[in-house]
């Protein structure tokens, strides 16, 4: 329609419009829901609903829960990740796809297998059961565990990512200086891979507090023990939306801080082509 | 400067024409999905009256919005309805009551709503979506149990004491509500270890053998089988809650929605309710 009137340059900042149309779909379904989220908040009584004892009672469960289930993951998901990244192993490849399953199996999916498992009739909460009377669901450990056991390949992959893409030079260097294998590992490994860890680290808290198929399915959903911000949301949807919208502005809130605290770090923004469009 | 505000108004025309397009790309996506199950010939004048809706004249899909325990029976009763009025199809959407009010009331698509309480049904009738909702079967609360009734519950008293871990409906939820009305009754305090969302996970943890004991509905523990044990409340302390049924104003295919809800009510519907444990209203 336009004739090529602007110099080249212009023409390739310009978006094809087979382009700009889905794409503004695009923009639409997933702003215009944010946007519906804020105009129908109840501003005027907001911090009433934010004190109610069952709005601080969930967050306050999902803060130390999504936050007990990250120290786990940075635990025992980053020794893990090394092995992945650094061993050749039979089976690695087999180990690696089962490890991060979780995050692409339907949440739901991994609560019934954690029930199954480590249920009171699971296959290992059978014996737990039966040795110490003690069974996890509907309990905040179990909470836990499924915020684990679904962000957990979160960490896994930010920090793998990041072990792959170093050479692994400074490491041999290391070794060859008389370092041994575990003090590569503290001394080298860890300092190199802290900022991805540090990034897979907060994806893996958000997508703890935002647990919600699992969670409701192997640990039940009651006040104060095992009923997190989404259960909350979920449940007060029901008999008070107003308290619903309340909640999750706050999960929205978070999921933002977290996102601008991550911005630089996981999600690099404009890889220069576009920076690269205007300097030239 | 040319290249700066260039960029500036593609973003801007991205931000103002989103609302609009999406809107449009929405709306053509819902039409498209509703628009062949409807009869061309069908007229709103005709279908008012339920009488007036001669088998005959009835095509195209409905969709029933029906209590988490009315899943065994509305099955079969639409089924049933299916197989004598060819051309026509119930499609069922079974959750807790309250939640499917919820998403009446938010515009969900819906033309018939089956609650398991007057309270449930009252939010959607205030909100102007429907008129006379009418009673058409009226339930009980039972004990569930594993089948090896690990916690020996013997009795509704047995639900309050420690250790005995309880599933219950979360009191938003009809079974919830009439579960609580019970234990006031009986003058008991039960703490359940969970809060479910509908009285048909309530009955899955007991299944499981997760939980010693929940309490659901008589017309549940029937349709579980041998899959759980069923131990009978006293009727003295036992709360009954009714089912009330009506055609949403919002629906596309009314006489449809009508022909359903005189089916459920009529005879023939109240034995297969009748031979589920329903009570009759």
């Amino acid at each position: 329609m336009s004739p090529p009137r602007g110099t080249r340059r212009i023409r390739a900042n310009r978006i094809p419009r087979p382009l700009l149309v889905p794409a503004v779909l695009g923009v639409a379904l997933l702003i215009l829901p944010l946007a519906g989220l804020l105009i129908r908040t109840p501003w005027s009584h907001l911090g009433a609903e934010l004190r109610s004892a069952a709005a601080v009672q969930a967050l306050w469960l999902s803060l130390w829960t999504a936050t007990c289930a990250t120290a786990i993951s940075v635990i025992i998901g980053v020794p893990l990740a090394w092995i992945l990244a650094r061993r050749e192993f039979a089976g690695r490849r087999l180990l690696r796809a089962l490890v991060i399953l979780p995050l692409v199996l339907p949440p739901v999916v991994g609560g019934v297998a954690l029930l199954l498992a480590f249920g009171r009739n699971g296959v290992l909460g059978h014996w737990l059961y039966n040795s110490f009377g003690f069974s996890l669901p509907f309990t905040p450990a179990a909470v836990i565990l499924a915020q684990t056991f679904v962000a957990m390949p979160f960490l896994i992959v930010a920090v793998e990512g990041a072990l792959r893409s170093s050479t692994g030079e400074l490491e041999s260097a290391a070794e060859t200086l008389g370092a041994q294998p575990w003090q590569v590992f503290l001394r080298v490994s860890l300092p190199l891979i802290a900022p991805s860890l540090a990034a897979g680290a907060v994806l893996c808290w958000a997508r703890a507090l935002g647990e919600f198929g699992a969670t409701i399915t192997f640990a039940g959903s009651f006040p104060g023990r095992t009923q997190t911000m989404p259960i909350a949301v979920y449940y007060a949807l029901e008999n008070d939306p107003a308290a619903a919208i309340a909640l999750s502005l706050v999960l929205l809130v978070v999921s933002l801080c977290v996102l601008v605290g991550l911005r630089d770090s996981w999600f690099p923004v404009g890889s220069g082509l576009q920076d690269r469009g205007v300097r030239t | 400067m040319t290249i700066r505000r260039r960029t500036i108004s593609i973003g801007a025309a991205m931000a103002l024409s989103a609302v609009g397009l999406a809107a449009v790309g929405l709306a053509g996506c819902a039409t498209s999905n509703q628009s062949p199950s409807q009869s061309p010939s069908q007229s709103p004048t005709q279908s008012l009256s339920p009488t007036a809706a001669k088998p005959a004249a009835l095509s195209g899909t409905i969709t029933v919005f029906a209590a988490s325990s009315l899943k065994e029976t509305f099955t079969k009763l639409g089924a049933a309805f299916e197989a004598a009025n060819p051309g026509t199809k119930i499609l069922f959407s079974f959750a807790a009551s309250s939640g499917l009010a919820t998403q009446i009331t938010s515009g969900a698509p819906a033309d018939v709503f089956a609650a398991a309480s007057t309270t449930t049904m009252t939010t959607v009738v205030s909100a102007g979506l429907a008129s006379s909702p009418v009673t058409f079967a009226k339930n009980t609360m039972e004990i569930a149990v594993p089948p090896t009734n690990p916690a020996g519950i013997a009795a509704l008293a047995d639900l309050s004491q420690s250790g005995v871990k309880v599933a219950l409906c979360q009191v938003a939820v009809p079974c919830g509500s009439t579960a609580a009305k019970v234990f006031k009754a009986a003058k008991l305090t039960v703490s359940a270890v969970t809060l479910e969302p509908d009285v048909k996970s309530v009955l899955g943890k007991v299944e499981l053998g997760e939980v010693d004991a929940g309490v659901v509905y008589v017309t549940d523990v029937l349709a579980a089988g041998s899959k759980v044990l069923g131990i009978t409340i006293p009727s003295s302390v036992n709360a009954t809650t009714a089912y009330p049924i009506a055609a949403l104003s919002g629906s596309t295919n009314p006489a449809l929605a009508q022909a359903f809800l005189a089916y459920v009510t009529s005879a023939d519907g109240q034995a297969v309710l009748t031979a589920a444990g329903f009570a009759g209203p």
